[in-house]
């Protein structure tokens, strides 16, 4: 028997009847068709479906669509402005940071999740932070430089 | 002319739709009534199917159709051998075969019917050992293996499918001339490509017959041509379209899901989409072969290598899959980068019941390496001879000739070893008694097959660029795009890139074997080439100049020396539109087959000639706890020839990503299996490297330029992965003297073998 629930997801409200075991994923990917999120391991290990949530960093797989009720949920398609991009998707696309792209839009939200709360972290410290986000394409080389770079423009602009 | 867009970091094409979520993967495709598949699969890792009894499946509301062997014609496939039913028929031969399928309304009901299909088995003793399986009186894992169609004439012996030996002058004597003689033995182990995206397809058959398949894959006609021969459906009613690839490594170059899809799609007259699991992924589909390696090889007291005789045993698992040309490669990389005068190279491909085994990066040359540089360091210490200097002394050079017979050239392998020497500070000190350093070297090939390509000159000059090669994070659209522009003299944000589908583009053999770059981009070079023609042909009247003088800088076309006389590409796009009324395609059919082998160096080889050898080393320090094992990697430095690097970022980035699957198969990756069943089917078990398990990478672009490629360049997809595991497991060896033969190093083989020392 479904259960109404209404996911604000990026700033809009989604009305949306759901059964009461489907995931976060499966409902912003099926239900609501915000398809950037994506479906990797389906148990929590790999971070692809990563979100946030009320400012939190959440493997979407791991979590209920009716615990996400009312709460606040920024999905990858959320995070770019009106015609700009958010400072991380800039630096991943300018450092090389990114190859198949898959764990990409959970590697960048784990970082901006990471960096919302910590603005000036070491580079050992967002190793730390990204190290539920597995990637098999790019070592993660060009994947701590470019939040690294983030990081020092920011230092530099003094925020 | 100077180059200005070949050489350089360019932003990759495709990073802006990834960055944001918006580019389409397989599962990110919907159709209009789509219904959702799942396969059964077998318990057993081998036995007769007695029964298979679906009516109760069937009759589940939600459920539209269960198909099994019964439901599809009697045909085998496979890139060489072809063995392979699309789902089991009469036997099965590993634990997770599929031999029924299930299309429903959603995809728990899918699930849930699985458990209304009944089975009746009859068990028999599987095979789960190459060296029981080689065993004269071994049961045959395939026992009309001998019926099979094949590609090549493949030398088969038992459970042996297919068998590759090269020879090169006499190792008998070799060894007789030698002052010593080094025999060892060395295992790697099953580890699989653990790209996070699933296989999966999506297929619909349209109101004509007509089947389109979008599938994750590394080739569409591959993939295309499987269904046909599997299905007996003719090509012209099959169109594969490939989506955007989450990894693939080698583990999407088969069609492993796509035809049971497409029957689904046939069976339901609805769209169908079968996406697997991660415990699926990790049991069913084609892990790298585990191997069995002795090398003796014979050196002079100076360290000059004189013989090497090398047999190597892979574990293929339940069908043959790329396992003989896996094989073969093993056993042409298995003398490394170096003159050896004598060589005799065994590499068997041995069936078993387990999940077939298949391509990953490097295609058997990690295995080998693993085993032929660990061992060149242990000979190293035992002549007393620098570890580095040994491979410096007996290094290729422009003019030697291969395991083929061919004379090389384009060799940078002495760069690599010199530049990661220095960069890794060879023969300093370590700071500490627990640090060590360790350094390898590989070689390999980056040239193979066929590739077509066509150019095409849009109406308003824009360029359509046609080629089937598969974005699979490498970044090849970008670098076709890159060769386009260049060749063209337009910039490259005018080349609209249309690849995977087959209906659109014309044929490419596969994305693989690090062959794009050289193979395809030579195949966009050409194309590009023959539009230029055509298009000089034309701008030649207008310009009263002769075709040869012409030049095409900037977006237009003009007399070389005076640029302010000119045509650009949008007059020449409206003008072929319009006034001449002949819009200008270039096109090229790409076959590497030259230079040839010699005759008598090579048996069971089964593909064409392979041409544009690249060559690496790498280096790294580490540092090993003593009591517990554990092994952190501190730093690595990979030098890799690559001929030229079209765009230099991303060379990077097939270094460092091929170093960390590297340090996972050297350190902490390994399929687990009790009695034939895969145990370890999550990530938190199958221990893929972190960001926090990645140490400083130092990537080095050593350019030796092929003339034969596209601007001078090879490929480099594969190598990057190839020597890793010798380096860390030299490392090893250099900070606590424990020399670890057996892949994975894990801490607790590092800590027995220092407890041993003391």
């Amino acid at each position: 028997m479904k259960l109404n629930i209404e996911l604000r997801v990026n700033g809009e409200t989604y009305p949306v009847a759901v059964e009461p075991y489907w995931t976060l994923l499966d409902v912003l990917r099926r239900e609501i068709g915000l398809t950037g999120t994506k479906r990797g391991c389906d148990g929590g290990d790999c971070g692809a479906c990563t979100v946030i949530v009320d400012g939190k960093a959440v493997d979407s797989c791991l979590v209920l669509a009716v615990w996400a009720n009312g709460k606040a949920i920024t999905t990858i398609e959320g995070l770019a402005g009106d015609h700009r991009l958010h400072p991380l998707q800039e630096a991943f696309i300018e450092q090389g940071a990114i190859q198949c792209g898959y764990c990409t839009p959970g590697m960048i939200l784990a970082a901006k999740a990471f960096l919302d709360g910590n603005p000036n972290p070491t580079e050992e410290e967002v190793r730390r932070a990204i190290a539920g986000n597995l990637c098999r394409c790019t070592g993660y080389v060009k994947i701590v430089q470019a939040i690294m770079s983030v990081v020092e423009t920011a230092a530099r602009k003094g925020n | 002319m100077e180059e200005t867009q070949v050489g350089r970091s360019v932003a990759r094409v495709d990073a802006l739709e990834k960055a944001t979520g918006q580019a389409q993967y397989l599962d990110d495709v919907v159709q209009p009534g789509m219904l959702y598949a799942r396969l059964l699969r077998s318990k057993c890792a081998r036995a007769k199917i007695i029964r298979v009894d679906a009516s109760l499946a069937r009759a589940l509301p939600g459920v539209k159709a269960v198909i099994t062997a019964e439901d599809l014609p009697d045909t085998r496939y496979g890139p060489v051998i072809k063995d392979t039913p699309v789902l089991a028929r009469d036997e099965v031969r590993y634990i997770g075969e599929p031999l029924a399928a299930v299309a429903a309304i959603d995809d728990e009901t899918a699930r849930r019917a699985l458990g209304f299909i009944l089975v009746d088995y009859q068990e028999l003793p599987p095979i789960l050992d190459v060296e029981e399986a080689i065993k004269p009186d071994a049961t045959l894992v395939h026992e009309h293996g001998d019926k099979y169609l094949c590609v090549f004439p493949a030398r088969k012996t038992g459970n042996v499918c297919s068998q590759t030996t090269f020879t090169t002058g006499d190792v008998n004597q070799g060894f007789a001339e030698a002052d010593y003689v080094f025999e060892d033995f060395f295992s790697t182990q099953e580890v699989y490509q653990a790209a996070l995206e699933p296989h999966g397809a999506v297929a619909r058959r349209d109101g004509n017959g007509k089947v389109t398949v979008w599938t994750t894959t590394q080739s569409v006609f591959g993939v295309q041509a499987t269904i046909a021969e599997s299905l007996l459906i003719p090509t012209s009613m099959i169109r594969v379209i490939g989506t955007r690839v989450g990894g693939a490594f080698g583990g999407k170059v088969e069609a492993i899901v796509e035809p049971v899809c497409v029957a689904l799609a046939r069976a339901t007259g609805r769209p169908v989409k079968l996406v697997l699991t991660l415990q699926e992924e990790m049991s069913a589909t084609r892990p790298r072969h585990p191997a069995r390696i002795d090398i003796k090889t014979g050196v002079k007291k100076d360290g000059t290598l004189v013989a090497r005789n090398v047999r190597i045993l892979l574990d293929t698992g339940a069908y043959a899959d790329n396992g003989p040309g896996i094989a073969a490669y093993a056993a042409m990389c298995a003398c490394g980068p170096y003159r050896i005068p004598n060589i005799f190279a065994e590499s068997n491909c041995v069936l078993t019941n387990k999940t077939p085994s298949g391509a990953y990066r490097g295609f058997g040359g990690p295995q080998v390496t693993f085993a032929s540089e660990s061992q060149l360091d242990m000979i190293a210490d035992k002549l007393g001879v620098d570890r580095l200097e040994i491979r410096l002394k007996n290094a290729l050079e422009n003019g030697d000739t291969n395991v083929f017979g061919q004379t090389l050239s384009s060799v940078g392998i002495k760069e690599c070893i010199r530049r990661v020497g220095e960069a890794v500070g060879w023969g300093k000190t370590r700071s500490s008694p627990y640090r060590g350093v360790g350094i390898a070297c590989m070689h390999q090939i980056s040239g193979v097959m066929n590739a077509c390509a066509n150019v095409r000159l849009n109406q308003d000059g824009t360029i359509t660029l046609q080629a089937a090669a598969s974005e699979l994070g490498q970044g090849c659209d970008t670098i076709l795009c890159q060769i386009v522009g260049e060749e063209l003299g337009v910039p490259m944000e005018c080349v609209n890139i249309v690849t995977t589908d087959t209906d659109a583009a014309p044929y490419n053999w596969a994305t693989c074997a690090s062959r794009t770059t050289y193979t395809m981009g030579a195949a966009a070079k050409l194309a590009a080439s023959e539009a230029k023609k055509q298009i000089f042909q034309l701008a030649a009247a207008t310009l009263e100049a002769s075709p040869a003088d012409l030049v095409s800088a900037g977006g237009a076309v003009f007399v070389k020396g005076s640029p302010e006389k000119k045509l650009s590409f949008f007059d020449l796009g409206l003008v072929t539109h319009f006034v001449t009324g002949k819009p200008i395609t270039g096109s090229s059919a790409v076959m590497i087959a030259e230079p040839g082998n010699a005759p008598g160096c090579v048996e069971g080889f089964p593909f064409p000639p392979l041409t544009a050898w690249v060559f690496g080393a790498q280096a790294v320090e580490v540092e090993v706890d003593p009591r517990t094992g554990n092994v952190r990697v501190l730093r690595a430095v990979a030098a890799h020839d690559v001929g030229k690097a079209i765009n230099p970022r991303n060379v990077e980035g097939q270094i460092e990503g091929g170093f960390v699957q590297g340090v996972g198969y050297a350190l902490y990756e390994e399929i687990v299996r009790e009695k034939g069943a895969v145990v370890n089917r999550t990530f938190a078990d199958y221990r893929s490297p972190t960001a926090m398990d990645v140490p400083l990478i130092t990537p080095i672009i050593v350019e030796e330029t092929d003339p034969t490629g596209p601007f001078g360049a090879k490929g480099v997809g594969e190598p990057g992965t190839v020597p890793t595991a010798a380096a860390i497991a030299n490392a090893i060896c250099d900070a606590v003297g424990v020399r670890i033969k057996d892949l994975p190093i894990s801490s607790a083989r590092v800590a027995k073998g220092v407890k041993n020392k003391a």
